[in-house]
């Protein structure tokens, strides 16, 4: 092994926190895939564009491919595997996906299931262009976008309901 | 596309963080890191010591008052953008900032680490300059402000010392009866822009254009300022605006990249120097009308 | 009667996996596996003169370190160069790279060292240390450049041609000499490439234990990779198993195989006696995987005064890049493809594929074609222009009409068969277009967006494309005995949906529902004979083989169950899983049942195969396994038919374009579609979407942007444009035509690459029709676009 320093750090994951030894340079997208074996985060470019590495940071989208391990740190984070209802079934956006047919090979679909659970909490009823401005950082060369706009729209709906069941 | 290895601390002080840096003259800041990380995975860039500035305390603020807007150093751009006393005060930052990348990357970017990573196709060294605002870092021998006018020296390139870290950015807030407009011209939305231009009208007393001034992003290597008074003084018609682009074209380089040709730029520069300068009297107008009124 | 599962839009199984986050791609497999990267060539012309890897011996977690010189006594084939996958007599001067370079380096990103590490960051920090010297050579940039053939990419290869090809149907040059009108045209498009969101990838293990190698890789050839690695390693077929898992796309440039990679990796494993992974970044994606669409034509074309073809001559010139792996297969394309649904008249082409100092060219979705129609396409507008006459009447005039199918073009196209479209209907879908668009309408709308100082301009564009070319595909059916039915074939996925398309193929032909069917593809385990994915003929070619698969099974099966219930075949039928007489539902048995009953068994392992054991089925004066029957519920059969089946499509863009700043806008976008019988048309539609964008990124934003010196300078999703939301249509209106394929039992007819391949022949016919002057190339770009606007104006 390399004698380069290592870093132990607690990465809260999905809730579920996570002892690792990483090197400063590990990049976040690489720890919860290779670390923490969470593959569901995909890596596209490693340079910020396609947003296939996106997760939410305390509740907030960011590339982890643009942040180091030992800076996530202090946060909360959340990953494509953490988007589930408690009970196991799809959460809103996942279902909206399947059911708009909004994906095709699936490797973007991690960076856009995460940035639009973010976008319909801070924006819970979207029009068409709203949807387009939400997933507008995002790159997906299989499906030419026009299902992704329809399962935004379609997500913030199940959302609504699902909030509303809820709150019953 | 992984960096090559580094030292890293994340100080708990800025002292702490100055020292670090101080002591390393291969060391780099690390903010928001969206520009960054990118160079460091490409190995564009290969610090020894990375100095994570993220957990420092009090450099998360937004603060507004009548003078401008005080913008700290852990403040990310989307933030920033979000403040509607900010838009109230210095509506230029937030029309620029809502140009800046994509709302994932406004998410984690900082408005200062773009001040200072000093990009002449960034958003917000030209706006920072427009605006004639200031950023206050601090170094081994304390704290100082850089005029806008003094930080960018060349391509990339600011005029803070390796061992300063910037803490705070000032937009000073508009001159009365001022307007204010900001456009640009990208490949894909969100992309950094081919051209970009922003420019302050100030009016007198009668309506009457008292000064112009307008900045330029991809335009040259270092974010540029134009004052195009002379040209507009007599009034903003079709002739006179051909004039003031003619006077900015001649203190702008633009150049020919894969994008756009030097020729397109240029062009880009005439259409948008009008454009903007045009909304720009107008949210002037506007301006002064409702303050009459009032 | 359970509900017909072809042709209805049933939701993808494979989403829930995908969605949750577990898919399993490349990179996901072997978490303990080392990883590998690849020092690649930063000349693009060079000889080398050394490598010193010394420094890298000993470094800390770095495990090999492999040169050009290691490989031969590791696999003598290694020394050898990478097979030229596809032949062909005109490829007189076929070249192929070696698995790491020998001696010369004939592109940026050509391997020349591999290492293996812990990690990809301890792999990349000992690429960093090796020390390469090079004698720089001039480089052959473009495609004026390999013409011009001042200076050579391979020293032996004479005028940089890779191969000269001819074919004609009549005498193009007599017919045009006689022709009332003639006119000429010089077109161009430039490269671009698949770009999937997953690169490359492979990784591989070699069981010690058993003696078998196993190999993951992002491909679009199980098979193929599988031959190629068994050739070059010098292993028994029989001890390589190729698995391709998840694929995050692929669109053309997986079917190249196998790369230095596919190689390098199981052969470090199996020395290692570890798990070797090498994912390929991006940058590594831009200069060492392939490219597409580089070509230079030149058309000349005679017509009569109504614009009726009477002869057309095309030259052309496609750049190949530095090698030639993968043979004609893009340029053949181009030069048969390019006459889409019309008649020529007399048709020849010339085409020379010319070697240049970039990275290899394979084909990109549409492979060939989108040049083709841009050209063909191209030729229609410029004879309607210098007539006067409306482009879609000329056009009209000179499409194969419906009663004329199976139409003959006497050519060869490249399956090495004839050219002979089997089945479409173009009239309808020109009329189907110009109702979509709003054709007719048009002029004023021009009108009203005039009087308001903007700009815009429509095109319309159509192509025929031969999908579903041979040789053949296979596929594999058990029904196991809990009546589960486990379906293989051996063609890959990469975002298609086979999993779900393929499952509504079995429920149908079978009579079991759709949940109890799964679909493994390409994995060579399971079905060891198919080709792979490309040519949009996944669901044609395994679509086809499932099916009759599916026959076969449900036949056995009656026969099977005819026995059990000394009932007749022909009153049989299976319902939802269970084989009853025709129309008595609760009368019959369970297929997982008569798949117990299928097998004699002399040993028991549940209840149910009790029945199964030799005291209780059959005729103990017979055989337990009657003559000519095999043991098992399963059915094998193959599709290969006799050639292409032919789709067809025409595309129309409505475009504004900026008076000022030559911005171009998309305000509408029409598609009519003909691919035969849907299988799920909401899966075809998604498909036309994709394509659709793909053919606005190639035709307004992506470009191979190489410098003088062979340097691409846009290797990053930075600076090559890709389409993201904001940059494709709103809305894409789409009306499907379904001409059924008479070459095929389902009447299908491949969907895959359609979507992309008019896009630049219909934004080039806009754009022009809104700014009046003659668009030749494509891409084009705001800043191009105000380039010409400068020249038309000066
Ligand atoms: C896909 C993508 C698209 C983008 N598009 C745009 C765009 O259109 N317009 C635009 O303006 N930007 C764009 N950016 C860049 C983005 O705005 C960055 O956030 C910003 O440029 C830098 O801020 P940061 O906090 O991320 O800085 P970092 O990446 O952390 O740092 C950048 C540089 O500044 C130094 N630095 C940072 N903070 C300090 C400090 N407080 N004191 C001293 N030195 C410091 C660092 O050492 C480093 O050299 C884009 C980025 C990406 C990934
Ligand atoms: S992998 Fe992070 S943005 Fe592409
Ligand atoms: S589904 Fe393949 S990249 Fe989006």
């Amino acid at each position: 092994m390399s004698t380069e320093q290592l870093h132990r750090i607690r990465l809260q994951v999905n809730g579920v926190a996570h002892e690792v030894e990483v090197p400063a340079r590990r990049l976040l997208s690489d720890a919860l895939r290779h670390d923490l074996g969470l593959t569901g985060t995909h890596v596209g470019c490693e340079h910020g564009v396609c947003g296939a590495c996106t997760i939410l940071v305390d509740g907030t989208p960011m590339r982890s491919c643009l942040m180091f391990a030992v800076s996530a740190a202090d946060s909360e984070l959340t990953t494509v595997e953490g988007l589930a209802n408690a009970d196991g079934t799809l959460g809103p956006v996942q279902q909206a996906f399947r059911e708009c047919h909004g994906l095709q090979c699936g490797f973007c679909t991690p960076g856009f299931l995460t940035t639009i659970t973010a976008g319909i909490k801070e924006n819970p009823s979207p029009s068409e262009d709203e949807a387009r401005e939400m997933i507008a950082g995002n790159l997906c060369r299989c499906t030419g976008y026009q299902n992704i706009v329809k399962a935004v729209c379609r997500a913030a709906e199940l959302a609504a309901t699902h909030s509303g069941e809820a709150d019953q | 596309m992984k960096p090559a290895p580094f030292d890293y601390v994340r100080p708990r002080t800025l002292d702490e963080a100055v020292q670090a840096l101080a002591g390393r003259p291969e060391a780099k800041v690390l903010a928001g890191g969206q520009s960054l990380v990118p160079l460091l995975s490409m190995r564009l860039a290969a610090p020894s010591l990375l100095v994570d500035i993220n957990a420092l305390p009090d450099l998360d603020h937004v603060r507004v008052d009548e003078t401008g807007v005080r913008i700290g150093a852990l403040a990310r751009h989307a933030r920033v953008l979000a403040d509607p006393e900010v838009r109230r005060v210095q509506p230029l930052v937030s029309l620029a900032l809502a140009n800046v990348a994509h709302p994932t990357i406004r998410n984690r970017g900082t408005t200062v680490g773009s001040l200072v990573h000093a990009d002449a196709a960034a958003e917000m060294p030209m706006v920072l300059r427009l605006l004639e605002g200031s950023v206050d870092v601090a170094g081994p021998s304390g704290r100082r402000t850089i005029e806008a006018a003094d930080l960018y020296v060349g391509p990339l390139e600011s005029s803070l010392h390796h061992d300063e870290i910037a803490v705070e950015a000032f937009f000073p807030t508009l001159p009365a009866r001022t307007g204010v407009a900001f456009e640009e011209i990208s490949r894909r939305h969100g992309d950094y822009a081919m051209c970009g231009v922003a420019a302050l009208v100030t009016l007198d007393g009668g309506g009457a254009v008292s000064r112009v001034r307008a900045g330029y992003l991809s335009a040259s290597d270092v974010p540029a300022v134009v004052d195009l008074t002379e040209p507009l003084a007599g009034g903003i018609t079709p002739a006179s605006l051909e004039q003031a682009a003619a006077v900015a074209l001649t203190q702008l380089d633009p150049e020919t990249d894969i994008h756009a040709t030097a020729a397109y730029r240029a062009h880009l520069v005439e259409v948008l120097t009008a454009r903007v300068v045009t909304a720009a009297y107008q949210n002037a107008s506007e301006h002064t009308h409702q303050s009459t009124q009032e | 009667m359970t509900t017909r599962m072809m042709g209805a839009k049933v939701a993808r199984v494979e989403d829930d996996r995908f969605v949750r986050g577990h898919g399993r791609y490349v990179d996901d497999v072997a978490p303990d596996a080392l990883h590998a990267a690849v020092l690649r060539s930063p000349h693009a012309h060079a000889r080398i003169r050394s490598i010193d890897v010394d420094a890298v011996l000993d470094l800390d977690g770095v495990h090999a370190v492999w040169t050009y010189e290691d490989l031969a006594p590791l696999a003598p084939a290694m020394g050898e160069p990478l097979p030229l996958l596809i032949p062909h007599p005109t490829l007189t001067h076929g070249r192929t790279q070696y698995a790491l370079a020998k001696d010369e380096v004939n592109y940026v990103g050509e391997a020349i060292a591999f290492v293996v590490a812990d990690d990809r960051y301890l792999a990349e920090d000992a690429l960093d240390r090796i020390v390469v010297e090079y004698d720089l050579l001039p480089a052959v940039v473009g495609i004026d450049a390999a013409r011009a053939a001042e200076r050579l990419v391979h020293e032996d290869v004479p005028g940089n041609v890779a191969a000269r090809m001819e074919q004609a149907n009549g005498d193009a040059a007599a017919a045009i000499a006689a022709a009332p009108h003639t006119l000429s045209l010089d077109l161009e498009i430039e490269r671009s490439a698949c770009m999937p969101l997953e690169g490359r990838g492979v990784a591989a293990r070699w069981d010690t234990d058993n003696g078998r190698l196993q190999l993951w890789t992002s491909t679009q050839t199980s098979t193929g990779v599988r031959a190629a690695v068994a050739a070059k390693l010098g292993l028994d077929l029989m001890r390589v198993d190729v698995i391709t898992p998840d694929v995050g796309g692929g669109f053309g440039v997986k079917i190249n195989h196998p790369w230095p990679e596919e190689l390098l990796v199981p052969l470090a494993a199996r020395l290692l006696g570890r798990a070797v992974k090498f994912t390929e970044d991006r940058r590594e994606h831009f200069i060492s995987s392939a490219h597409e669409r580089g070509q230079q034509h030149h058309v000349e074309v005679g017509f009569d005064d109504e614009g009726r073809l009477l002869g057309l001559d095309v030259r052309f010139w496609h750049d190949n890049g530095a090698y030639t792996p993968y043979g004609l297969i893009v340029p053949i394309i181009t030069s048969t493809q390019l006459l889409g649904p019309y008649k020529p008249g007399a048709y020849h082409v010339q085409f020379d594929s010319l070697y240049t100092n970039t990275v290899i060219v394979t084909p990109y979705r549409g492979a060939g074609r989108p040049q083709g129609c841009f050209v063909m396409e191209r030729t229609m507008d410029a004879i309607a222009a210098y007539l006067g006459k409306d482009r879609t009447e000329v056009r009209s005039i000179n499409l194969i009409q419906p009663d004329e199918m199976p139409y003959e073009h006497g050519l060869t196209f490249q399956d090495g068969r004839e050219l002979t479209y089997d089945s479409g209907d173009f009239p309808t879908m020109l009329t189907k277009i110009k109702e979509l668009v709003g054709w007719d309408e048009f002029e004023t709308f021009r009108a009203e967006m005039a009087a308001q100082g903007r700009r815009v301009g429509i095109g319309l564009a159509a192509y025929v494309e031969g999908t579903g070319v041979g040789p053949y595909e296979g596929a594999h059916i058990t029904v196991e005995t809990s009546g589960k039915v486990k379906v293989a074939t051996g063609l890959t996925t990469q975002g298609q949906g086979h999993q779900t398309a393929f499952a509504q193929i079995v429920a149908d032909e079978l009579g079991v529902p759709f949940e109890d069917v799964e679909i493994t593809t390409g994995d060579t385990r399971r079905m060891p004979y198919a080709v792979g994915t490309f040519a949009s003929r996944a669901a044609v070619m395994s679509g086809s083989a499932i099916h009759l698969a599916a026959k076969k099974t449900k036949e056995k099966a009656l026969r099977i169950a005819a026995e059990a219930l000394e009932a007749d075949v022909e009153d049989l039928e299976i319902v939802d899983g269970v084989v009853q007489v025709k129309g008595s539902p609760g009368s019959g048995i369970g297929l997982g049942t008569v798949a117990v009953l299928s097998n004699p068994l002399r040993y028991a392992f549940d209840e149910a195969s009790k029945a199964a054991t030799q005291f209780n089925v059959g005729d103990p004066t017979k055989p337990p396994v009657a003559a000519g029957e095999e043991p098992g519920l399963e059915g094998k059969d193959f599709y290969s038919p006799p050639r292409s089946t032919f789709a067809s499509g025409m595309h129309a863009v409505i475009v504004e374009t900026d008076p000022l700043t030559a911005e171009i806008t998309i305000l509408k976008y029409a598609v009519v579609h003909d691919c035969g019988h849907l299988i799920n048309p909401m899966i075809v539609e998604g498909q036309i979407h994709g394509g659709v964008a793909q053919g606005v990124g190639g035709a307004l934003y992506e470009r191979m942007a190489y410098d003088e010196a062979g340097q691409l300078q846009n290797a990053s999703f930075m600076d090559f444009l890709m389409p993201y939301v904001t940059e494709v249509p709103t809305s894409i209106d789409i009306d499907h035509l379904e001409t059924p394929s008479p070459l095929n039992p389902l009447g299908i007819k491949g969907a895959g690459e359609a979507g992309v391949i008019p896009g630049s022949a219909a934004f080039a016919a806009a754009i022009e029709d809104a700014e009046g002057f003659p668009i030749t190339a494509m891409p084009i770009s705001p800043s191009q676009l105000f380039d010409l606007r400068a020249a038309h104006h000066a």
